[in-house]
């Protein structure tokens, strides 16, 4: 386990991409179990201000469980997560999440019976400035606010190249779109670090080439990105970093190109008796992506 | 009575465009600035009920016929019958901040009916003040209150919510029952008036007083549920966890909603008490948590509009019924049946508050 880290952390200083100086979330030596089951057992990694951060690995693997400890949902049995530096294990999502993290869910958890809008205006409720007092006496900071929250809301969903109509239900809307939606309401959080999980599943080519271009803008906006993704074509493309976990532990870290290049990881995907087949689709696999990387990057 | 003054009131600067729901939308055509066409949501324009349930003025037209109603029918009874109905719908759009706003499941909402009742009614008897004057310590009474019994349930998944506030709107029943302060199980009689005992004691008088005061009460709850706080208890209604991750703190927020919920229950316990002049254990029972949660169910959760006709035809069905004489709850169940067949959603389901301002796309991106 520790020579892992070591190993990790030499690979993350090693990355061909810019240096991240300042440590935005810190987890280590995270554990996590369900009743007996061991879902995080020594997970470890981080993400740097402005840095996009891909979390892969087999299902099951832990991703979801390591992402719902950072945001307070599943409480840890040990090991630490730190934000900025404050350590949030025991705080509640909602306080985590008033440190500027916001995240998305596996399956999209909107808030079906409201609209479109009111669902963007839901990121606006840790900034919005208005009393209960400006609500129940309207009084011009109740206008400005709310006027606040409205533009805000538009401005995400235009970020977001939502097409639909804002005024219905959310639920009314394509999954595709609700999708986006998801996104537009974690970025209206206005967060330092955002996590998505598996953002791009279910969408089509199309749609996944628009969420490639949407998390390098959100990027682009200053904010680090945690991404959990199934989808190799997207990872290899987008992430600066890519952390393999397995039963519940970082089995390699580093540039995407390298990551590929990690038996460990061939064989956490393939099993130990994958037979000449598959470990022939799976070379291909690497070399596709090898291309694909440095396309990106010229 | 003032539904819509709720749902719409007449400031021009708050809500500028026509009420744009679904229905309005599509006779209108969103402003839609770039980008796709819209589909429309519906193939024809908004039919004349859809109009008239959607007016700006709708506030207006329900306060005129509260404040025309005495004119057709005066008769003390129908003046006490209208000033109760009044009352009721008070109580309904307190209990739908709790229920049709924040989605927790309240059995025993007469519990905060009482405490504000009796809180008024024996300090103003026993100090022999006016009630009004009584208004500030049941304000804290029933924030106390609202605390004291949300604290502690809030934290309860909704199922177990349900029954434990049954079992509070009980206790409370009880201890005004047993208690000497609130004169045991004949309660307590001659209490003062509102404004003393010689003021508003004709009952039109007393009835208008009751319509303008439930109007401000509903229009509060209204615009309440408007705002950031209306947002958070919708969140916490339609999905916890998400309400969490975007910050929400959701026990602190059901906590405000039991809150409100509390602060209008009481207030309409004090307008119950003026309005009476005595009050009694018996008028505190279950049967009117359950009323007044049908009023809330049967109007239409969370809309503002339906809360109050619900409130109006739980409280005057019954009335109008009296010449079946026996019979009349036999048909009030069988009606109620009848509507929640025909209208899940309620009489007048909330409609989402998008207006063609707020709907309408931003000009500028994102910086
Ligand atoms: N709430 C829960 N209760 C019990 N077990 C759970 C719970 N959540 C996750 N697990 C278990 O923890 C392990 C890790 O699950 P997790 O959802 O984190 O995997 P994942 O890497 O996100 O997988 P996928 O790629 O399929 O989404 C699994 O064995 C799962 O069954
Ligand atoms: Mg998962």
């Amino acid at each position: 386990m520790s020579e892992r880290s070591e190993r990790s952390g030499g690979r993350g200083g090693s990355s061909p991409h810019k240096e991240h100086s300042m440590t935005l979330l810190q987890v280590t030596d995270l554990r996590l179990s369900f009743g007996g089951v061991r879902a995080i057992d020594g997970l470890s990694f981080e993400v740097g201000e402005g840095e996009i951060v891909s979390v892969i690995g087999p299902n099951g693997a832990g991703k979801t469980s390591a992402f719902n400890c950072v945001t307070g949902f599943y409480k840890p049995i040990g090991g630490s997560v730190l934000l900025d530096g404050t350590p949030v294990t025991g705080r509640r999502p909602a306080s985590i999440a008033g440190l500027g993290v916001s995240r998305t869910f596996q399956n999209p958890r909107l808030f079906g019976e409201l609209s479109v809008l009111d669902n963007v205006r839901a990121g606006t409720h840790l900034w919005l400035r208005q009393s209960v007092f400006d609500a129940l006496l309207h009084t011009p900071r109740y206008r400005r606010s709310e006027q606040e929250a409205t533009d805000e809301a538009h401005r995400w969903l235009d970020f977001v190249g939502l097409r639909g109509e804002r005024a219905g239900l959310v639920r009314n809307l394509p999954y595709g779109e609700q999708r986006r939606v998801e996104i537009a309401r974690a970025l209206a959080r206005r967060p330092k670090l955002l996590l998505l999980d598996e953002p791009a599943a279910g969408l089509n080519h199309t749609e996944k080439a628009e969420l490639l271009d949407l998390i390098r803008r959100i990027r682009d906006l200053g904010t680090a990105i945690a991404l959990i993704e199934h989808d190799m074509g997207l990872v290899m493309e987008v992430s600066e970093r890519v952390v393999v976990l397995n039963f519940g532990r970082e089995i390699a870290v580093g540039a995407p190109a390298e990551v590929r290049r990690d038996p460990a990881v061939v064989e956490a995907y393939l099993g130990r008796d994958a037979d000449e087949e598959e470990l022939a689709a799976a070379r291909e696999q690497v070399r596709g992506g090898r291309e694909e990387v440095r396309g990106g990057t010229d | 009575m003032s539904a819509g003054d709720a749902s719409q009131e007449g400031t021009p600067h708050v809500e500028p465009g026509p009420q744009a729901g679904q229905g309005a939308q599509a006779g209108q055509g969103p402003p839609v600035k770039h980008g796709p066409p819209v589909k429309p949501v519906r193939g024809r324009g908004p039919s004349v009920v859809t109009r008239l349930m959607e007016t700006r003025y709708l506030g207006w037209i329900g306060l005129a016929i509260a404040l025309g109603a005495p004119l057709i029918i005066a008769t003390p009874y129908a003046l006490n019958v209208m000033t109760s109905a009044a009352i009721f719908v008070m109580l309904a759009v307190g209990l739908n901040i709790v229920v049709g706003y924040c989605g927790l499941l309240d059995l025993g909402y007469a519990a905060f009916f009482a405490v504000g009742a009796y809180t008024g009614g024996v300090m103003a008897a026993e100090l022999d003040i006016p009630l009004i004057a009584t208004v500030p310590a049941v304000l804290v009474v029933t924030v106390v209150a609202g605390i004291v019994i949300g604290a502690p349930t809030l934290r309860l998944r909704s199922d177990y919510l349900a029954i434990v506030t049954l079992g509070f709107g009980e206790i409370i029943r009880i201890c005004a029952t047993n208690l000497e302060i609130t004169g045991g199980p004949s309660g307590i009689y001659g209490i003062p008036g509102l404004f003393g005992d010689d003021v508003l004691t004709e009952p039109a008088a007393f009835y208008y007083l009751t319509v303008l005061i439930v109007a401000v009460a509903v229009l509060l709850a209204a615009r309440l549920g408007r705002s950031r706080l209306g947002r958070a208890w919708r969140f916490v209604r339609e999905d916890e966890d998400a309400a969490e991750a975007m910050g929400v703190h959701t026990y602190k927020v059901k906590l405000a909603a039991y809150i409100g919920g509390a602060v209008w229950g009481g207030m309409a316990g004090v307008l119950f008490a003026a309005h009476l002049t005595a009050i009694s254990p018996p008028s505190f029972t279950f049967l009117w948590s359950a009323l007044v949660l049908m009023a809330v169910v049967l109007g239409g959760m969370g809309s503002t509009p339906g809360v109050v006709v619900g409130a109006v035809f739980i409280s005057l069905a019954p009335e109008l019924l009296r010449d079946l004489a026996d019979y009349r709850f036999f048909v009030f169940g069988v009606l109620l049946i009848l509507v929640m067949i025909v209208r899940p959603q309620g009489l007048w389901p909330h409609r989402s508050q998008e207006t063609a301002r707020t709907a309408a796309r931003s000009k500028e991106p994102v910086a």
